[in-house]
């Protein structure tokens, strides 16, 4: 292969001048400054709110919009009667890449449904956050789109979710002792805990509506 | 004795005040403008009682947080050297604003004031000078922290000073020749003059070649980008880098007290300083025959606006430089300095010499 000299560019008189080329990396600099400038003042009286005078997000006031498919925190998806659509099958316990899920599976007291996860614990410290659990679920019972990014504690048990965190996003405390016997009773809530066990004893819910 | 002692003390607590204010001031001003050109906020956080005011606090809680940081000096530092250099920088940094009239006279009780803290004769030496000596800041500071990074900023920082002094002097020499005095009240006197009744004889005019070198070697003088070798961030952290709390502080004030000294330079040398155009002692005068008449009071406080109007476009001009332009290569800094800066300073000298002699010859 021959060898191609490549020539070095050299500079024009006109960009030897420095000045010239000064300015104009001025005019670029000076449009950003009164253009940012101006869209501020005009922001403060409250026009041209549309128009973004900067890229800056302001974070703990502001989110960042996500994607659809971002991976966020995972939840435990809910049947009608507030029961979580787990079946234990363990499927997602077995994929998982990082082994940050463990799964105690039930026998259900519904004929049609084989068993349920009497825990369901997944540790925040160790999770990738691969989605694989996600994917591999056959009953669309485990999805990571919650939009909670900011999973920090002080502690790495404080990093684990147990299953009644994964059932209901807005409770972000861990929370504590529980028991796990089948009419599920959370001892810090006083047994009163959206996405709980509850609604399962009462006897209107279980059926379908259809039926009536 | 007294009134006079007590005027001198007024003056240079005025400067001071004003100076030491607009330092912190532009610290804002830095992160603001250059948060404005890259499309960003810029810091905002820093609140009292909830107000935030565009940020404003942050330089207070600058101050604080560097008054309450722990003060370090390395092992192998010599103390004494080490604590002085901040303390160097600082004080010759400062004491350049004394020469430098910031208006014309001031009538008050029949006594005339100048606005300028010192009439001295040979003010540019003595502000040259000074501005030498606060060199050895720099250098000391590199050379008592023991530390080879420290002594890289300091020599870079040495020979960037020296060699831009040399473009900066003669580029100077120029507007000596043509006003005929090294006295700054009285240069800035000089450029009163119009020119035709129309252009004012401001340094730009008469000396505009000697404006930009003396542009460029100033802002070479106040180590910030594209001259920053010395400090370097991205590369040696330069000469302070084993300064903490309010001694770093103090540099970091020096850099932006240079700052302020180059734009007041600038505009006492190039720019009339406190001349307003068509205003004389007793009021305007403008060329089509009209007149406004304005007291003494007026008069000195138009000169003192006019001067800071200049000095603060030349502030915003520096920081907007200082945010377009990337850092030189340490040989091509050196390149500038000696091969392109000091040939056109002495070439301009030598040609205004030539010029003045055929205008002499001919007039």
């Amino acid at each position: 292969m021959a060898v191609r000299t490549v020539r070095r560019p050299e500079l024009t008189f006109w960009e030897k001048l420095y000045i010239p080329q000064i300015i104009s990396g001025l005019r670029i600099t000076l449009r950003h400054f009164f253009r940012n400038l101006f869209l501020h003042m005009l922001h403060q009286v409250g026009r041209f709110k549309d128009v973004s005078a900067m890229a800056t997000i302001q974070y703990p006031e502001e989110l960042r919009p996500l994607m659809s498919r971002f991976r966020s925190r995972h939840r435990l998806t809910l049947r009608e009667d507030h029961t979580p659509r787990c079946v234990g099958c363990m499927l997602c316990e077995t994929v998982c890449p990082a082994k940050c899920i463990t799964i105690v599976p039930g026998e259900h007291p519904d004929p049609h449904v084989e068993k349920y996860p009497i825990r369901f614990d997944i540790d925040l410290g160790v999770c990738v956050y691969c989605g694989y659990c996600v994917e591999v679920c056959p009953e669309d019972a485990i999805r990571m789109d919650t939009g909670i990014l900011d999973v920090a504690a002080y502690s790495r048990e404080a990093m684990q979710l147990d299953i009644h965190e994964l059932m209901d996003p807005t409770l972000r405390k861990p929370v504590g002792d529980c028991s796990l016997e089948f009419p599920h009773k959370c001892e810090l809530t006083g047994g009163e805990m959206k996405g709980s066990w509850d609604m399962l004893n009462a006897p209107a819910v279980v059926t379908d509506p259809a039926e009536k | 004795m007294i009134e006079f002692l007590l005027i001198k003390v007024t003056l240079a607590g005025i400067v001071l005040f004003a100076v030491l204010n607009l330092a912190g001031f532009h610290t804002w001003v830095e992160r603001k403008q250059s948060a404005l050109i890259q499309d960003r906020i810029g810091a905002n956080r820093a609140s009292i009682l909830g107000f935030r005011m565009l940020g404003l606090f942050h330089g207070i809680a600058d101050a604080i947080k560097m008054f309450t940081k722990e003060d370090i000096v390395p092992a192998g530092a010599d103390r004494t050297l080490h604590t002085l250099a901040p303390f160097f920088s600082v004080f010759f940094a400062l004491v350049t604003f004394a020469a430098i009239p910031f208006g014309d006279q001031l009538i008050l009780g029949g006594r005339v004031i100048d606005l300028q803290v010192a009439r001295i004769d040979a003010a540019l030496l003595y502000v040259f000078a000074m501005l030498s000596l606060g060199a050895y800041g720099v250098i000391l500071a590199g050379f008592a922290s023991r530390n080879n990074y420290a002594i890289l900023g300091g020599l870079r920082a040495t020979a960037q000073l020296i060699s831009y002094e040399i473009a900066l002097g003669i580029a100077i020499v120029g507007v000596v020749m043509v006003y005929g005095t090294m006295n700054l009240g009285d240069l800035v006197r000089a450029q009163g003059v119009m020119i035709g009744g129309w252009i004012p004889m401001w340094g730009i005019v008469t000396q505009p070649v000697a404006f930009f070198i003396f542009l460029t070697a100033a802002l070479a003088e106040t180590k910030r980008l594209p001259f920053d070798l010395p400090e370097g961030e991205s590369e040696i952290i330069g000469y302070f880098v084993e300064y903490s709390g309010m001694k770093f502080g103090m540099f970091f004030l020096t850099d932006f007290l240079e700052t302020i000294v180059a734009a007041t330079l600038a505009t006492t040398l190039f720019f009339g300083g406190w001349q307003v155009p068509f205003l004389l002692a007793d009021g305007f005068h403008f060329p089509w025959g009209a007149e406004i008449l304005v007291s003494n009071w007026v008069y000195a406080l138009l000169g003192v606006a006019s001067f800071s109007f200049k000095s603060f476009v030349f502030l915003f001009l520096f920081m907007q430089l200082r945010w377009t332009l990337p850092r030189f290569r340490y040989d091509q800094l050196m390149g500038l300095g000696w091969k392109v800066l000091f040939p056109i300073a002495v070439v301009n000298v030598v040609v205004t010499a030539v010029v003045m002699l055929l205008l002499e010859g001919g007039g």
